[in-house]
């Protein structure tokens, strides 16, 4: 994934749409205030200068899907794990609970069920029937929109046809207004995914940390 | 000064280390019983937060670890006064330890028995905890042994097995014994323990090599798993976790309480019992000098901790060391150092001041100093995160205030039990024998 920071107006559409998509619980105030909120997709804010000469960067946050995650060795029951396509998976049925996934996470990306989910009616009634509803005492985190990815791999099996770019879009992709946000295969070169993460305006967040996110953020270089 | 218990009788030893297990006079049983009801009152608290979800407890996102982990460290800790004191003052043959090991082994079951059930109190899903352990399932699924959590419960189920084994060796002449002089169910209990000791000398050599060996064992044994408690932590990469010296910082801190708690649990035990004339004021002073000496160490360990950090000045790892030195953690922090460094430097460093009333208070400041460190340790690290986005404070609520006083209860109730029915001091080591001389 490939997120133009230039163009993030810092809309939240990502952030609702990624909520409808996934069944996302709905805190209410208190909770929220608890640190309890569940946000698979955030957006930071960074100010630059004095106000009024202020400026404000926005950088929506996902799981980063890290090449090196360091969520993954420390689970000791391998709730999470790396599948065959390079994603940081989540398995709900097995996690026990231990929350040291989210511990070791540099980007506070995972969230954990401190009780069985709840919506205010009437958003019970509009499950996406394609995602789980998560249980209490289970570590939850953005999937990529696995079941977006895996309906249109489907399809294109049964048409005995190759998937084409940009035909796989997670809820925040398809969501942005200011189409900041380019989801694709970064193991096809062509794709425009990759180029864009080769084009020189990309950095990875905390880099640094060998993590190898799987997550590009462009930007002009200063 | 008592009379040293060599000179007194055998039989005399006998009678009046038996004597508490006989009868429970009226303060025993109200003792008994109000520990039980705060037991009880743990116990419903936790199935509350099994019923309602661990949401109950403070814990919240960032800060997903919190009193539970804080008390497994502390307690599992305070185990290591029992087999690692024991043991080392049984291979070097330091005469002196014969009133205090099994005193000090008791402990040690017990501390683990309450620190093994906090990992499982704080898992989000603790009705599945056993998908930890490696047995056979329908679905072929192994855990993942790369996780410092699985060397965890490894090294803990090891612990608990190997110190409950070390806890039971010596204590079979004694149960013997008891098993001649005890009638009705005692006497089958006795018995059934005492696995038909007769005290043959075959047997006696046996049990000889036994606890050596044991002895050596859990020593190594002991040293590994505060080590893994410690990978807990610094296996992750979060700022000031990922250290390479929390593992001996970890079973430094860890001797450092289990002393402490030992000289709280004689004391008691001493003035109770009135075993005045078998714990004598030579064993808290050898006990409150090594408790002096593991201040010192534990000091130093934090010393070198602290301030290769601070040196560093790495920017993640000063917003941590900053709020655990000037920030919101800061009275946390600097009151652990009063209480695991000033009290005992104080009162046991001065020659003048060190006395059985002191080490005892020195020992409750350690262990509130130490509870204090793990808390250090565990909360501001999760805190501050290294996205300045994310952050978060972290109280406990009534749940895990509860089961936190619960515990001690819970040490205080198996402990009271355990010297109902088993004397606290081994009776058997005053007895001189053939195969003690040789």
């Amino acid at each position: 994934m490939a997120i133009d920071l230039d163009r993030c107006t810092g809309c939240q559409a990502c952030v609702a749409a990624c909520h409808a998509e996934n069944n996302l619980p709905v805190s209410d105030p208190e909770s929220a205030a608890k640190g309890r909120a569940f946000h698979w997709i955030r957006v930071d804010r960074y100010y630059e200068g004095e106000f009024p000469e202020i400026r404000v960067k926005y950088m929506p946050v996902l799981c980063q899907q890290c090449d090196e995650a360091p969520c993954e060795p420390v689970c000791p029951v391998y709730a999470t794990y790396k599948n065959e396509e390079g994603l940081n998976v989540q398995v709900y049925n097995r996690c026990v609970g231990t929350r040291y996934c989210a511990n070791n996470c540099p980007y506070s990306v995972r969230f954990f069920n401190w009780f069985d989910p709840k919506w205010p009616a009437p958003l019970d009634l509009q499950h996406n029937p394609d995602v789980s509803i998560r249980m209490t005492g289970v570590m939850e985190k953005c999937t990529f929109c696995i079941q977006r990815i895996q309906r249109v791999e489907r399809s294109a099996k049964e048409e005995d046809r190759p998937v084409a770019d940009g035909e796989i879009q997670p809820a925040c992709v398809q969501s942005c207004p200011a189409e900041a946000m380019v989801f694709g295969d970064l193991n096809d070169r062509e794709s425009k995914v990759s180029r864009l993460a080769e084009s020189g305006r990309a950095t990875r967040l905390l880099e640094d940390l060998g993590t190898r996110p799987k997550v590009f953020y462009l930007q002009k270089a200063e | 000064m008592a009379a040293a218990p060599e000179i007194v009788p055998y039989s005399q030893v006998r009678h009046d280390l038996w004597r508490p297990l006989a009868g429970v006079s009226r303060r025993y049983v109200a003792v008994v019983s109000l520990l039980l009801a705060i037991t009880l009152w743990g116990l419903f608290c936790w199935g509350y937060q099994l019923r309602e979800g661990i949401g109950v407890a403070g814990i919240r996102r960032p800060v997903f670890w919190g009193f539970y982990i804080v008390n497994f460290v502390f307690w599992i800790g305070i185990s290591h006064a029992g087999t690692l004191i024991s043991a080392i003052l049984r291979l070097t043959e330091a005469q002196w330890r014969k009133p205090v090991t099994r005193a000090a082994e008791a402990i040690t079951v017990f501390a683990l028995m309450i620190g093994g059930m906090f990992p499982i109190i704080h898992l989000g899903r603790a009705w599945i905890f056993y998908w930890l352990i490696p047995y056979p399932n329908s679905r072929l699924l192994w855990p993942n042994f790369r996780s410092p959590l699985l060397w965890d419960l490894t090294a803990i189920s090891t612990y608990l097995t190997g110190s409950t084994i070390y806890l039971f060796l010596p204590l079979i002449p004694d149960v013997a014994q008891l098993a001649q002089h005890a009638t009705g169910w005692r006497r089958r209990l006795y018995r059934t323990l005492s696995l038909g000791w007769t005290g043959s000398d075959r047997e006696w050599h046996a049990l000889e090599r036994a606890m050596k060996l044991m002895a050596a064992m859990i020593l190594a044994v002991a040293v590994s798993v505060h080590t893994v408690v410690a990978w807990d932590f610094s296996m992750a990469i979060a700022p000031m976790w990922h250290s390479t010296i929390f593992g001996p910082y970890f079973v430094v801190g860890a001797i450092f309480s289990g002393i402490a708690a030992l000289l709280i649990v004689m004391s008691i035990v001493r003035k109770a019992m009135h075993f005045e004339a078998y714990l004598t004021p030579h064993h808290f002073d050898n006990l409150a000098k090594l408790l002096l000496l593991m201040s010192l160490l534990w000091l130093y360990f934090s010393f070198a901790e602290n301030l290769t950090v601070w040196y560093g000045n790495e920017p993640k790892e000063m917003n941590v060391f900053g709020v655990r030195t000037r920030g919101t953690f800061s009275i946390y922090f600097w009151t652990m150092v009063f209480c695991n460094f000033v009290v005992p430097f104080v009162l046991l460093g001065i020659k003048r001041l060190r006395s059985i009333r002191t080490a005892t208070i020195a020992s409750v400041a350690v262990l509130i100093g130490m509870w204090l460190e793990r808390y250090i340790i565990v909360v501001p690290t999760l805190a501050v995160t290294r996205l300045s986005s994310v952050s978060g404070g972290y109280s406990p609520t009534w749940v895990e205030i509860s089961i936190t006083t619960a515990t001690f209860a819970a040490m205080g109730l198996l402990y009271l039990l355990f010297s109902k029915l088993f004397p606290i001091v081994s009776v058997w080591e005053f007895e001189p024998h053939p195969a003690e001389e040789d």
